[in-house]
C-alpha cells in the first residue's frame, strides 16, 4: 500500500479545488443582490435549470458556438472538454462495476489501471477496456491540436492568440502532461501485465519489450498525479478557473441575472468565466486594421480579474460590440467596460500569486465624482407635436440629411416638429459613453422634459446614437424611432410614393442601429424599394464599425482613418454606384476614407421622390401610435 | 558623332511647369510640357487678382505664356503623365492617351487640387444655396457681381478659414499657407465692390508668412473694416428667410456665436493633386504623410526626388504661394540642368 502514496498530489488537488470553488460559489451568492438571489433560488427550481443543464451539456460540454464557428477549434475543446468528462463517467462506472468494492474514492477510477493491472483481458472487461482507450484517444487528438494552436495559431484560423501570464503556462503545461503521461502510466503497467485496450495494450507491449517497464511505471503514475494535482491547485488563480465558474454564469444568466450598471457579484463571475481564448482578438477591428493588440477585451477582462491598472485599456475601444456578438461564453463585455469607466479613479493593487486565491476581495464600486453641470440650461416652454422630429448634433453635421428628411417628412404630409432646428442639446449618450452617467442624466431630464411636455406620439431621430439613448435612457410616451424605421412605416401604409432609381447599393449596418438595437431589417426593406441593394462580406450582427465611434476618447486620428479605410474597403468590393449608410457619424468617417459616394438612406430616399413635391396628408402618425400599442 | 540635344519632359503645366519650361528652353534644352486641362495655366487661370498687392492675375498669366512660348517647347495638353520608368539611361513617360515620351529627365510639377468642400458636408457646400468656395468668389470678382444664388446683394458675407487644412477629421494636418492672406485679399476686394456689405473672416491663426502679407492684414482692418473673429465654425444651417445660421465659439472672448449670413465662403485648402499621386503611386515615387511628394532633403534637396532624372518642382511637394513656387521651380530647373551635365 505505501507505494499508492503517489495519489495524494491529486487527492489533495481534488479536495483543494472542490472546497474551494464551494466556498467560492458561496461567497459570489451571499454578495448578490436580493432581487438576484431570488431569481437564482427560483431559476434554480424550475425551468432555467433544466435550461442551464442543456446549456452546459451543448456549450461547456460539446463547444456547439466555437464548433460552429471554427470545426477544427470546436473539435480540439470538445475531444478535451467531453472527452474528459466521459473519461471521468466511464472511469467512474468501471471502478464501480469491476473494482472490488463500490462507490470508491475518486482516486480509485483516476489510477483505475494501478490498482487493477491485470483487469480487462477477457470479455466485457476488454470490450470496456478498448473504449477507454478510445476516450483517452479522442482526448489526445484533441490535445495535438491544442498544442499545434498554440505554436502556430494561424493554422486553426485564429489571427492571433492571447498572451499568457507564467501561472497560466505552468498550468497549462500541466494540463498537457496529464493525458500523455496517464497514457504511458496506463501502458507501462498493461505492458507488464499484459493487459490493456488497443492503445495502452499494444504501446505497452512495444514498450515492455524495450524498457524495464515495471520499474519505470511508477514514475509515470507520479507525474500523471502530480500534473492533476498542479492544475487543480493552481486552476482558481489561472484562466482555466473559467472551466467551473462557466457552469455558475450559466446558472445565473439562465435564472435572469443581468450586468447591471455597476459592479456586482455577477459582474465578478463573468471576469473568471472568460477562457481568455482571443476570439474577441481576432474580430477587432483595433487589431485588425490599425494593428492594436493589447486592449481587447480578453486583456480588459483579465486586468479586471487581477486588479490590475487597466484605465489606457477601459477607455481605448470603440464600443461597436463586435467581441459580445462573438464570446463563446457569452460574457457582455461591451457593458463591462461602461461599468469600469463609470468607476472613478481607482489605484492599481497588482495582486501577488497568493492574493489572488482571496476570497473576499470585490470590486467595489466608487462614484465618480460629477464634473460638470448643466444646470443653466433652461426649461423649454411647451410646443405640441404629433410627431417630433430630432436630428441630433451628429446629423446637424450632415445638413444633407436634414434637408432629404424635411423633403421625405413633406412630401408624405407629416406633420412634425423639428425639435433642434436651432440646435438642441445633446442627448447623453456621448457623456455615457465616457461613463458621466450623472452628467448625462441632466441632458436627459432635459430633452424628456421637451418631448413629453410636446405630448408627441412619436420620436423620429436622424441619428442611431441618439436612437439607442433614447429607447433605453429615457422614460417616453412616445414611441421611438430611427428614420430608417419610419421612412419603412410612411412606405408601407402608402404615404410615400417614391420612383426606382437604377443605382447598385451595398448598406452598412451602423453599430448602434444593428448590434445596439437590432434594426437590420427596415433600412434594407427602404433601400431595396427604391434601388437595388447587394449584399457585403460582412453585414447585420456582424457589421464592422465605420472607425468614427463616439466610444473611444483615445484613438488616434491616424488609426481611425485606418479602420475607416479597412471598413470601406470591404463594403465597396462589388464596386457599387452608392455607400448607404443610417447613421451621420459613419456618413462623415466614410466620406473621408472611399472614394465611392456614401448616402444617408433618408438621402436615397429623397432622391426617389417624385418632383415636384406633393403635399398630402398621411395617417402616419396615427399608425405609429398603432404600432408602439401594439408592442 | 554630334552630341543629341538634350530633351526633359515637364508634368504639368501650372505655374511651376511654365516656368521650368521656359528656363530649360532657354537654355537650349528641348521640353515637352504635358498638361491635363485645355491651356497651360493652372490654377492661376480662374485668379482674377493676387496678393499682396491686389495686381490682376492677367500679368502674371501674360509672364508665364510669353515664357512657353519658344520654340523648344512643345506643349501637349489634355493629357496626363501617368508612369515614368527607367530605360537605361533613358527616362520613359507613360501618358494618359497609351502613347510614350522619352526623355533625359523628368520635371514633376503636377502640382495641387483644392480640398473638395463636400468633404465638410457641416458647412453645407451643395447643399445650401448660398455657400460657396474661395474659389468660386474669384470666378465672381472676374465677372464683378458677387451675388447670392437669387441674384439679391449680401449684406453680410463671412469666410472661414482652414476648411481642409488643418484639420485631422479631413486626413489633413498641414497648412495650406497661402488662404489665410487669400482670405484678407478677397475680404478687402469684397469690401471695395460692396461698401454696404459686412464681413467676417473666423479665422484658428492669421499665418501672414509672405512679405507685406502682414501689412495687407492691417490695413484691412483699419482701412476696410474687415471683422476678425478667432473660432472655427461648427456647422451651418439655413433659416427660414434662407439665411445662412453658423455657429462658432469665439475663443478670445470664450462664448458661443450664432450669426446670420448672407453669404459664406469657404477658404478651400491645398492636397496633393488626384493625377499628382497617381503618377507618385505608379512610379513608386515617395510620399509623406501630407501626401505630397517627400523630396530627398528637406533643406538643401526639395527638388530632388531621390530617383536618377526625376526632380519636383512646386507645390507637388507643399503648398505655397506664387512667389516660391516660381523660385522653386527654377531651383528644380538648375538640378535638372546639372544632372543633364554630369551624365
Amino acid at each position: 500500500m505505501s507505494s499508492d502514496i503517489f495519489i495524494w498530489p491529486f487527492n489533495l488537488g481534488l479536495y483543494f479545488i472542490l472546497i474551494y470553488s464551494v466556498v467560492r460559489s458561496t461567497i459570489w451568492f451571499r454578495n448578490l443582490s436580493r432581487a438576484d438571489k431570488l431569481r437564482l433560488q427560483r431559476g434554480f427550481f424550475g425551468m432555467p435549470f433544466m435550461q442551464s443543464i442543456r446549456e452546459i451539456f451543448m456549450e461547456s460540454l460539446l463547444h456547439r458556438r466555437i464548433f460552429k464557428k471554427n470545426p477544427v477549434l470546436g473539435y480540439m475543446h470538445m475531444s478535451l472538454a467531453f472527452g474528459w468528462f466521459l473519461l471521468i463517467v466511464f472511469g467512474t462506472i468501471e471502478a464501480d462495476f469491476f473494482g472490488e468494492r463500490h462507490l470508491n474514492p475518486p482516486s480509485h477510477a483516476i489510477f483505475f489501471r494501478w490498482f487493477n493491472p491485470e483487469h480487462g483481458t477477457t470479455g466485457l472487461a476488454s470490450l470496456y477496456g478498448h473504449w477507454m482507450d478510445f476516450l483517452l484517444a479522442f482526448i489526445l487528438s484533441g490535445l495535438l491540436l491544442a498544442i499545434f494552436k498554440r505554436f502556430i495559431p494561424g493554422m486553426m484560423g485564429m489571427k492571433k492568440t492571447t498572451r499568457h501570464t507564467w501561472t497560466d503556462r505552468i498550468a497549462l503545461t500541466s494540463l498537457w502532461l496529464i493525458f500523455p503521461s496517464r497514457l504511458l502510466a496506463e501502458s507501462f503497467t498493461c505492458g507488464v501485465h499484459g493487459s490493456g485496450g488497443f492503445l495502452t495494450g499494444n504501446l505497452g507491449a512495444a514498450l515492455s519489450s524495450l524498457l524495464p517497464a515495471a520499474d519505470i511505471a511508477p514514475y509515470f503514475w507520479w507525474l500523471y498525479s502530480l500534473s492533476l494535482g498542479t492544475f487543480f491547485f493552481l486552476l482558481p488563480v489561472t484562466r482555466y478557473f473559467h472551466i467551473p465558474v462557466e457552469l455558475l454564469l450559466i446558472f445565473m444568466r439562465n435564472s435572469g441575472i443581468t450586468t447591471a450598471d455597476r459592479w456586482s457579484a455577477y459582474t465578478e463571475v463573468q471576469t473568471h468565466a472568460c477562457s481568455s481564448c482571443g476570439v474577441c482578438i481576432s474580430v477587432c477591428q483595433m487589431s485588425r486594421a490599425a494593428g492594436i493588440n493589447d486592449m481587447q477585451s480578453t486583456y480588459f477582462v483579465k486586468g479586471l480579474r487581477n486588479e490590475r491598472d487597466i484605465a489606457a485599456i477601459t477607455a481605448n475601444c470603440l464600443m461597436c460590440g463586435r467581441c459580445d456578438e462573438v464570446c463563446p461564453v457569452g460574457i457582455e463585455l461591451g457593458p463591462l467596460r461602461l461599468i469600469e469607466r463609470r468607476q472613478g479613479e481607482r489605484p492599481a493593487t497588482m495582486l501577488s500569486f497568493f492574493d489572488r486565491y482571496g476570497l473576499t476581495r470585490r470590486r467595489e464600486h466608487i462614484e465618480r465624482e460629477q464634473t460638470q453641470s448643466y444646470s443653466y440650461l433652461a426649461p423649454e416652454k411647451e410646443q405640441p407635436a404629433d410627431v417630433l422630429f430630432f436630428a441630433g448634433c451628429m446629423t446637424h453635421l450632415t445638413p444633407s440629411v436634414i434637408v432629404a428628411m424635411k423633403k421625405i417628412l413633406d412630401s408624405a404630409g407629416v406633420r412634425y416638429r423639428f425639435m433642434d432646428e436651432q440646435g438642441g442639446v445633446c442627448c447623453g449618450r456621448p457623456l455615457m459613453l465616457a461613463g458621466r452617467d450623472r452628467e448625462a442624466r441632466e441632458l436627459i431630464n432635459h430633452n424628456s422634459d421637451i418631448i413629453w411636455k410636446s405630448g408627441a406620439k412619436t420620436l423620429v431621430t436622424s441619428c442611431p446614437i441618439c436612437y439607442k439613448v433614447f429607447r433605453e435612457s429615457y422614460y417616453l410616451e412616445a414611441q421611438v424611432m430611427h428614420h430608417s424605421e419610419f421612412i419603412n412605416l410612411l412606405i408601407e401604409e402608402g404615404s410615400l410614393r417614391l420612383g426606382y432609381l437604377h443605382r447598385r447599393v451595398v448598406y452598412h449596418d451602423p453599430c448602434d442601429l444593428g448590434r445596439g438595437s437590432g434594426i437590420y431589417d427596415e433600412p434594407r426593406a427602404v433601400i431595396s424599394y427604391v434601388a437595388e441593394l447587394q449584399s457585403v462580406a460582412e453585414e447585420r450582427s456582424m457589421s464592422l464599425c465605420c472607425g468614427g465611434s463616439l466610444g473611444n476618447l483615445t484613438l488616434s486620428s491616424e488609426k481611425r482613418a485606418m479602420i475607416a479605410a479597412d471598413t470601406a474597403r470591404t463594403l465597396t468590393q462589388s464596386a457599387p454606384d452608392e455607400l448607404i449608410t443610417a447613421c451621420p457619424l459613419c456618413k462623415k468617417t466614410f466620406v473621408q476614407a472611399t472614394e465611392t459616394r456614401v448616402s444617408d438612406i433618408a438621402e436615397l430616399v429623397a432622391a426617389a421622390l417624385p418632383r415636384p413635391v406633393r403635399k398630402t396628408r398621411s395617417r402616419a402618425s396615427l399608425t405609429a401610435v398603432k404600432t408602439a400599442t401594439d408592442g | 558623332m554630334k552630341e543629341k540635344r538634350k530633351h526633359v519632359i515637364v508634368a504639368g503645366g501650372g505655374v511651376a511647369g511654365m516656368e521650368a519650361a521656359g528656363s530649360l528652353a532657354e537654355m537650349g534644352i528641348r521640353v515637352t510640357l504635358i498638361e491635363k486641362g485645355e491651356d497651360p495655366g493652372g490654377h492661376l487661370l480662374q485668379w482674377h487678382a493676387l496678393f499682396p498687392g491686389r495686381r490682376p492675375a492677367e500679368e502674371v498669366r501674360k509672364y508665364l505664356r510669353k515664357r512657353i512660348a519658344h520654340e523648344n517647347i512643345n506643349i501637349i495638353t489634355r493629357t496626363t503623365v501617368e508612369k515614368i520608368r527607367h530605360h537605361g539611361h533613358e527616362i520613359i513617360a507613360d501618358l494618359s492617351g497609351g502613347t510614350e515620351e522619352r526623355a533625359d529627365a523628368v520635371i514633376v510639377a503636377t502640382g495641387f487640387d483644392l480640398f473638395d468642400a463636400h468633404r465638410k458636408e457641416e458647412y453645407g457646400y451643395g447643399i445650401y444655396d448660398n455657400v460657396i468656395t474661395s474659389a468660386d468668389l474669384e470666378e465672381m470678382f472676374n465677372r464683378k457681381r458677387v451675388v447670392r444664388a437669387d441674384g439679391s446683394v449680401p449684406s453680410r458675407i463671412g469666410f472661414i478659414h482652414c476648411v481642409g487644412s488643418r484639420d485631422e477629421k479631413v486626413n489633413n494636418n498641414h497648412c495650406s499657407k497661402v488662404c489665410c492672406v487669400a482670405a484678407v485679399k478677397q475680404a478687402i476686394e469684397v469690401r471695395k465692390l460692396l461698401p454696404q456689405c459686412e464681413v467676417f473672416c473666423f479665422y484658428m491663426d492669421m499665418r501672414m508668412f509672405g512679405p507685406y502679407y502682414e501689412e495687407l492684414y492691417r490695413e484691412s482692418q483699419e482701412v476696410h473694416n474687415v471683422n476678425y473673429i478667432r473660432g472655427k465654425v461648427s456647422e451651418a444651417s439655413v433659416n427660414i428667410n434662407n439665411r445662412l445660421v453658423i455657429k462658432v465659439e469665439d475663443t478670445l472672448a470664450g462664448r458661443p456665436l450664432k450669426m446670420e449670413l448672407d453669404l459664406m465662403v469657404l477658404m478651400v485648402g491645398m492636397e496633393m493633386s488626384k493625377s499628382g499621386a497617381r503618377l507618385a503611386e505608379a512610379s513608386g515615387l515617395n510620399t509623406g504623410i501630407n501626401r505630397f511628394l517627400e523630396s530627398a532633403d528637406h533643406h538643401y534637396g526639395s527638388n530632388r526626388s531621390g530617383v536618377a532624372g526625376i526632380f519636383y518642382a512646386g507645390t507637388c511637394t507643399a503648398p505655397m504661394n506664387i512667389t516660391d513656387t516660381i523660385s522653386h521651380s527654377r531651383a528644380a530647373v538648375e538640378e535638372t540642368v546639372r544632372y543633364l551635365g554630369g551624365r
